[in-house]
């Protein structure tokens, strides 16, 4: 193992979402990961087209967002150190559900997903372990998009 | 004491020559209510009531007997904590308004006819409106001068459960005056009791005797008998405990579909203290006066909050209620706040019954997961 | 139980539908000692009378500073009163923010909407004794960026070293550059020691209830966690029974309550 290696399985290792995971299946995750970065406006993600990564912010701000036909762009998250930018690549048929950019220079780690799901196959306990650290974050999504959707501060009935 | 019948009018001489407004029962609409009264004439003599679940009659008795019934539609919170009234009229001023508050009734109430069960709402209601960090002004204004004539009850109605609530059916506290009719051998008399300083200088107008061994008995008779006679019955062990592990049981939604959320049990409850104010102002936007009505916990927008009703469901309303007489009135004021007088029974139109709610729950313990 | 005038000095516009009110005593005299959390009864004359808490500086009660938003008739014609207009006014009444418990904690104040407005004197009095208190993180989040309460005064408070403040909104357009998300997130990334925080959160009773199971996720006690509830209320003092809340009156025994007090009664629906 190469000591650039060894410094990102240290770093994915100690985030919250990695936390606790057997070594050998974090050194499965290292294998599968790469650093990137992304300039002030630059898109990430597209809606629609196939997801192949996620990403472990380490620096920076980006926005979830939907376009929608006439509004333009809505912003629906912003995402900032420490959180994790995709689920679809986990989930059937693996396209992205929401634009996402860097709001300004944003560094993060990149894992490439057809690489997790074959380690997955191939190790079935590994990708139940990378399955039991996802939903979680997709049912707080869904738990989130509950909470914009019912507009709690929503204007209230006039009397 | 002893007192005779016709001694009854020289206790209304004696309240009027104390100013006292004499309040007390009378035949009206087919019911016994309570009203002001001008003499021991307008008392229900020889009328008597019949009561169960939904149903209420009154009937002529076999005897004169003055007090031969038990509790009408009416309670003294009519009196004390009227159901419309005017707390203040405010007139417009250059600097803003001045408010002026509604001056307190000029005569003292003196209630005659005061149950057992009723003293012991009295006491409730005051705890809510005299024992708190507020007091209400109107409300002491009305209490602290009322002259108060209980009546002890000699036969019990068919809604009645004093005897579970631990309230009656014999005056122990709260009076100025306890009567105990007694009708036997044909005498018809009355053995009365003092409570108080200004109780017992008034029972000596009233020309009585001193009361025998033999009267004294026939007395306890009475109210021995009404002891025998409650209609109803409550268990009132680990009530609120029960009550409060029970917010999710399913005989809510059973009786959520008899009630009609009509706010009858809230009016005839003796008990009951909950008020809606309506802010009026006259037609030239001059004055304006504040108004306090009773409210129902029964009525959708009693719960109102911006947009929508807390309690939407009538199952969520009867449950308030239900479970604030026999439960959250405990933590809120340390006692039951249902004394057993049956009303809510009797004037229910579809004869909902506390008691038999309660004992269903309870025969069905079903404790909510937490 | 009567409301004494106050002359509106000033009507501050905070949103489409939410105005601060800066109100002086008509007469002499007549002054509202409250502490932060606490609400008076405002009476727009001869129309009717609504609880609104005070969102100003508990140390100096004169003049009233009180934050309304326009939701109903009351509310409507006290926003359009305008300068030199009278409101009555009667309190203080109900319960306090625990500020002085929460002295040598690290202070979380949670706000959602116009939850911010009672916060507010949070806010100023413990900025006055900032020195009592651990780290203080104050999380704000509201519907869009132009429902954003105070917005020149959470700015400053920003730029405060001693004071961490996130901004949140649920939804934004591109002129935004703050974060946008649910008030939730922002628990999620605030600087505090479970084991030693004290909580006040207020908002939209949903808002306030996925806060609080954030912050118990986070390990903050159930006991250190304050929420301030709304129920219809007409009398303020305990009398009308409109406020009741299980055995709770919220006039009198609230409006804010430690969330373990309440908890149980918040699981129950239509309580």
């Amino acid at each position: 193992m190469s000591p650039k290696s060894k410094d990102l399985t240290e770093v994915i290792g100690r985030h919250p979402l990695f936390a606790g995971l057997d070594p050998t299946h974090l050194e499965l995750v290292a294998g599968c990961a790469s650093n990137v970065r992304f300039a002030a406006g630059q898109q990430i993600l597209q809606e629609g087209k196939v997801a192949n990564t996620f990403y472990l912010i380490r620096y920076g701000r980006v926005s979830v967002d939907v376009y929608s036909p006439g509004r333009g762009r809505v912003t629906i998250q912003t995402l900032h150190k420490g959180d994790v930018l995709g689920w679809s690549w986990i989930v059937e048929p693996y396209r992205w559900h929401h634009d996402a950019r860097a709001l300004e220079l944003t560094r993060a780690l990149a894992f490439e997903a057809s690489c997790l799901r074959k380690k997955s196959d191939d190790d079935p306990a590994f990708g139940y372990a990378l399955i039991r650290r996802f939903a979680p974050l997709i049912a707080q999504r869904l738990e989130r998009a509950e909470l914009q959707l019912l507009d709690v501060y929503g204007h209230v009935a006039q009397v | 004491m002893v007192v005779v019948a016709e001694g009854l009018d020289r206790l209304f001489e004696a309240l009027r020559r104390r100013e006292f407004t004499v309040v007390g029962p009378t035949v009206r609409d087919g019911a016994i209510v309570y009203d002001e009264l001008e003499s021991a004439a307008d008392l229900p003599t020889g009328w008597t009531d019949e009561q169960d679940g939904g149903h209420y009659r009154l009937e002529r008795r076999d005897d004169e007997a003055v007090f031969g019934y038990v509790v009408g539609p009416h309670s003294w919170k009519r009196y004390l904590h009227p159901p419309f009234l005017r707390l203040w009229r405010a007139e417009k001023r250059d600097d803003g308004f001045q408010v002026a508050r509604d001056e307190a009734p000029r005569k003292p109430y003196a209630f005659l006819g005061v149950r057992s069960c009723e003293l012991h709402a009295i006491a409730i209601q005051d705890r809510v409106f005299l024992e708190g960090e507020h007091v209400d002004p109107i409300y002491r204004e009305r209490r602290e001068n009322a002259f108060i004539v209980a009546v002890n009850c000699g036969q019990a109605g068919g809604t009645c459960f004093c005897v579970s609530m631990n309230t009656g059916p014999k005056a122990s506290q709260g009076f100025d005056l306890a009567l105990t009719e007694v009708l036997e051998d044909g005498r018809h008399y009355f053995v009365v009791e003092s409570g108080s300083d200004r109780g017992a200088e008034l029972l000596a107008e009233l020309g009585g005797s001193e009361a025998t061994e033999v009267e004294l008995t026939a007395a306890e008779v009475a109210v021995k008998n009404a002891v025998g006679q409650m209609g109803r019955s409550l268990e009132t062990e680990g009530l609120k405990e029960l009550l409060y592990r029970n917010y999710e049981h399913p005989r809510w939604d059973q009786v959520a579909e008899r009630c009609l959320a009509c706010t009858n049990c809230t009016m005839v409850c003796p008990t009951c203290f909950c008020s809606s104010v309506e802010d009026v102002s006259d037609l030239d936007g001059e004055g304006a006066e504040r108004w306090r009505t009773w409210d129902s916990c029964f009525s959708g927008e009693f719960s109102y909050i911006h947009g929508g009703n807390v309690r939407q469901t009538v199952k969520s309303r009867y449950r308030q209620w239900m479970t604030h007489k026999l439960a959250t009135w405990y933590d809120q004021f340390g006692s039951s706040g249902c004394v057993g007088c049956g009303r809510c029974i009797t004037w229910c139109p579809v004869a909902i019954d506390i008691t038999e709610e309660a004992a269903a729950i309870r025969l069905d313990d079903r404790p909510s997961e937490q | 139980m009567v409301p004494h005038p106050f002359r509106v000095e000033r009507v501050q516009r905070e949103t489409a539908d939410t105005f601060t009110l800066t109100l002086e005593p008509a007469a002499a005299g007549i002054e509202i000692r409250y502490r932060p959390g606490q609400f008076n009864m405002l009476y727009l004359f001869g129309v009717g009378e609504v609880p609104i808490s005070v969102s100003g500086d508990a140390a100096s009660p004169v003049p009233l500073l009180h934050t309304v938003r326009v939701a109903g008739a009351v509310t409507r014609g006290i926003c359009e009163l305008g300068r030199g207009g009278t409101v009555g006014v009667r309190g203080p009444y109900g319960t306090p923010w625990p500020v002085e418990q929460a002295e040598g904690s690290d202070l979380l104040v949670i706000a959602g909407g116009i939850g911010l407005a009672p916060l507010r004197s949070v806010v100023y009095h413990l900025m006055a004794h900032r020195e009592k208190y651990g780290r203080v993180a104050i999380l704000y989040g509201t519907r869009s960026p132009d429902d954003l309460l105070y917005r020149s005064e959470v700015e400053q408070w920003r730029g405060r070293f001693d004071l961490d403040v996130d901004v949140t909104v649920d939804h934004a357009g591109l002129n935004w550059h703050g974060r946008v998300g649910v008030v939730t997130t922002l628990i999620q990334q605030a600087q505090f020691d479970p084991d030693n925080t004290v909580a006040m959160v207020c908002g939209p009773e949903i808002m306030m209830r996925f806060c609080v199971r954030e912050l118990e996720d986070q390990g903050v006690d159930l006991g250190d966690i304050h929420i301030s509830m709304e129920r219809n209320m007409k009398c303020a003092v305990g009398f009308c029974g409109h406020c009741q809340f299980g055995p709770e009156f919220i006039c009198k025994d609230g409006p804010v309550f430690s969330y373990q007090r309440i908890a149980d009664l918040l699981d129950v629906r239509e309580v």
